[in-house]
């Protein structure tokens, strides 16, 4: 790996698994290491830049189709082995992944497929009764979030620049919702969805903690080691519940708990 | 996207309420239910700016009409041109009607 | 001379807008729509961007039955803001789904059909949205352990975005010719990757890559249908009555990765290289 192609995500998933290798029979962009957190068996899963790799469209961490195949094994094999434990491994999604990779073999091979079954192996790994737990270390972007991170019962988040969550990069945005850059980024501080900070995103309600650490701290042992109390935190809190529900109606997202409410009355008639 | 409010005096309120269109593009939602007796309400919202005295025409022309019932109307436009309008408030009303079919 | 009889007879569906979709696809006893337009359920987050609300949200939800079996159809209208999924109608179909999930659960079965006429994330409620989606994603994985979860996609809006996501967990989808499931709609893939790569205007190539014929000769999708409303119920009410199985699609991995092996990354994909890349393994899987 060249300085270059150092992602949050890496550095995160580095430090936190006290540089362990990844398993081999991945592709070099999905890092997947076993390691222990707060004493119990863990995976910990990142998708990573690879100037390599086999699709030119996922080459920066996008994660596209080999990503979202590999990730789905990589939860699959996790549940697959631990399906007779008691004590199941817990699962951390490290998370920097700037987008879903955007190309033309990309669709036509099924990328949608191949982030379905990533989304579904961390959704059937939660609901085997593994405590699944994310780190937003840097970029939680649209598809890519979903296939990789969305789907953990409790999502932990880094501080400050380069933390941002979004369903479209900027210029996209722009153009699709007929708007300038700038109107987008005046929006965005109107609006909290619209919003790219963690801070706006914190106010929907939807992270279980937001840690006052820079994504830039991964070298240094003392934030690694209160991400690491964080992220042991948050397994004990998800005990033993395997739904999203902790998240659901929270903070900003006052329309959601509305509707779920008054549905749910509705539902039986 | 720009809001008006217009009412009429009507008789008394109607049988029941009705949704016609939807907020597509050149298309428009009009959602009619039962008014306070004597007087029709209508509540605009328009994706198009500026064409308040279009609206007033269009929808003057449909309410001044005797013998109406009381209505409570709301608007939620996208573009739609007068015909569109007319066209999806005519559909309501006939929805309101105790006689017409209602699926 | 029957052909001609048989299309003047036929309705179309995708003409049709969102309710009148499920009204048209239900048995017309005991049809109840939940959270209908004058509950009013609108969209906070339009207003204070100067956009104009619909009272649904563009979100229908309609419980009743397909013959025998209790369904729940949660329909998306693509008239309104492109079919997007924003905080409410997103809510609307995570909710409708956790409720039929507390009934199945409680030995109630009831199937959800869902009608993915979506271009994904409303990007005026981006957060909110993506948030609903994913919600929606881990419901429809709960469903398919009790039974089918049904997806239909019918018209040229399309199926993108997270929606797509949504697409490829349901256990079986329906699609026409007209329909395109896809990931990145055409004009984002136009925007991040270039004219070159995908040009949006393009509309033979976007079919022949995207379009229902397509996603089902190469088995991402299940049943290819015509724009009628009576071929699309009586398929429906077949499909209703499947028992829950494994999902190929999501879980034969190996297979997707060794076919994946087989392709040249570097040559631009057809439809010709895609369906020749799912056909070879077609047989042994």
């Amino acid at each position: 790996m060249s300085d270059a192609n150092i992602s949050y995500g890496a550095a995160w998933l580095a430090a936190l698994t006290d540089h362990a290798e990844p398993l081999a029979d991945y592709p070099a962009s999905v890092r997947v290491v076993d390691a222990a957190l707060a004493g119990r068996a863990a995976r910990y899963i990142a998708v990573v830049p690879d100037a390599h790799a086999r699709f030119p469209r996922a080459r920066a961490g996008e994660v596209g189709l080999a990503e979202g195949w590999a990730l789905a094994r990589a939860l699959h094999d996790a549940v697959a082995a631990d399906e007779d434990a008691a004590d199941k491994r817990v699962i951390v999604a490290v998370v920097d992944v700037p987008s879903q990779a955007y190309g033309r073999t990309e669709e036509a091979y099924g990328i949608h497929q191949a982030l379905a079954a990533a989304a579904e192996g961390a959704i059937r790994a939660r609901r085997a009764g593994h405590p699944v737990v994310t780190l937003i270390a840097g970029k939680a972007m649209s598809g890519g979030f979903l296939a990789h991170g969305y789907q953990a019962n409790r999502l932990v988040a880094l501080s400050g620049e380069g933390v941002q969550v979004h369903a479209m990069g900027k210029q996209a945005a722009a153009r699709i919702t007929q708007r300038s850059v700038e109107g987008v980024e005046q929006l965005a501080r109107e609006i909290t969805p619209m919003a790219y900070d963690i801070d706006s995103y914190e106010r929907l309600g939807l992270l279980h903690a937001r840690l006052d650490i820079a994504p830039t701290a991964a070298d240094d042992a003392e934030a690694v080691e209160r991400v690491h109390q964080a992220l042991a935190d948050a397994v004990a809190d998800i005990g033993d519940t395997r739904g999203l529900d902790a998240r659901i109606g929270q903070g900003e997202r006052t329309a959601t708990a509305a509707v779920r409410q008054r549905l749910a009355e509705a539902w039986a008639g | 996207m720009q809001t008006l409010s217009l009412d009429y005096p009507a008789g008394t309120p109607a049988a029941r309420r009705a949704l016609a269109g939807v907020v597509g593009s050149g298309d428009l939602e009009v959602l009619l239910e039962p008014g306070e007796s004597g007087r029709t309400t209508v509540a605009i919202a328009t994706s198009v700016d500026g064409v308040d005295d279009i609206w007033k025409a269009v929808i003057d022309r449909i309410f001044s009409e005797d013998g109406l019932p009381a209505l409570k109307v709301e608007i939620n436009d996208f573009g739609a041109t007068p015909a569109v309008v007319r066209l999806r408030i005519a559909q309501a009303m006939e929805q309101t009607n105790p006689e017409a079919s209602h699926a | 001379m029957r052909d001609v009889a048989a299309l003047l007879q036929r309705q179309s569906f995708v003409e049709l807008p969102a309710r009148a979709r499920c009204q048209h696809l239900l048995d017309d006893a005991g049809q109840r729509e939940l959270l209908g337009p004058f509950e009013r359920l609108t969209s906070p987050w339009l207003p204070k961007q100067n956009i104009v609300t619909q009272s649904d949200d563009g979100v229908v939800i309609m419980r009743g039955t397909l013959g025998d079996t209790k369904v729940v159809v949660a329909a998306v209208e693509p008239a309104f803001q492109g079919g997007s999924m924003g905080e409410v109608g997103g809510a609307k179909i995570a909710g409708a789904l956790t409720c039929a999930l507390a009934d199945v659960k409680a030995g109630d079965p009831v199937v959800p059909i869902l009608l993915l006429e979506t271009g994904g994330v409303r990007l005026q409620e981006a957060n909110c949205g993506l948030a609903a989606i994913a919600e929606i994603h881990d419901m429809i994985v709960a469903l398919r352990e009790h039974g089918p979860v049904i997806g239909v996609i019918t018209g040229p809006v399309g199926c993108f975005g997270g929606m797509s996501i949504a697409a490829g967990l349901c256990s079986a989808l329906l699609v026409t010719r007209e329909a395109r499931l896809g990931l990145n709609g055409p004009q984002v893939i136009e925007q991040e990757a270039g004219v070159d790569e995908f040009d949006s205007r393009d509309r033979p190539m976007i079919w022949s890559l995207l379009g229902g014929e397509q996603r089902v000769a190469t088995g991402l999708a299940e049943d290819l249908v015509d724009d009628d409303v009576a071929a699309i119920r009586d398929l429906l009410a077949e499909r209703v009555t499947a028992a829950p199985k494994t999902l190929a699609r999501t879980t034969d991995i190996a297979r997707f990765e060794a076919l994946l092996e087989t392709v040249d990354p570097a040559e631009q994909a057809t439809a010709e290289t895609t369906r020749a890349m799912f056909d070879q393994t077609t047989g042994a899987a």
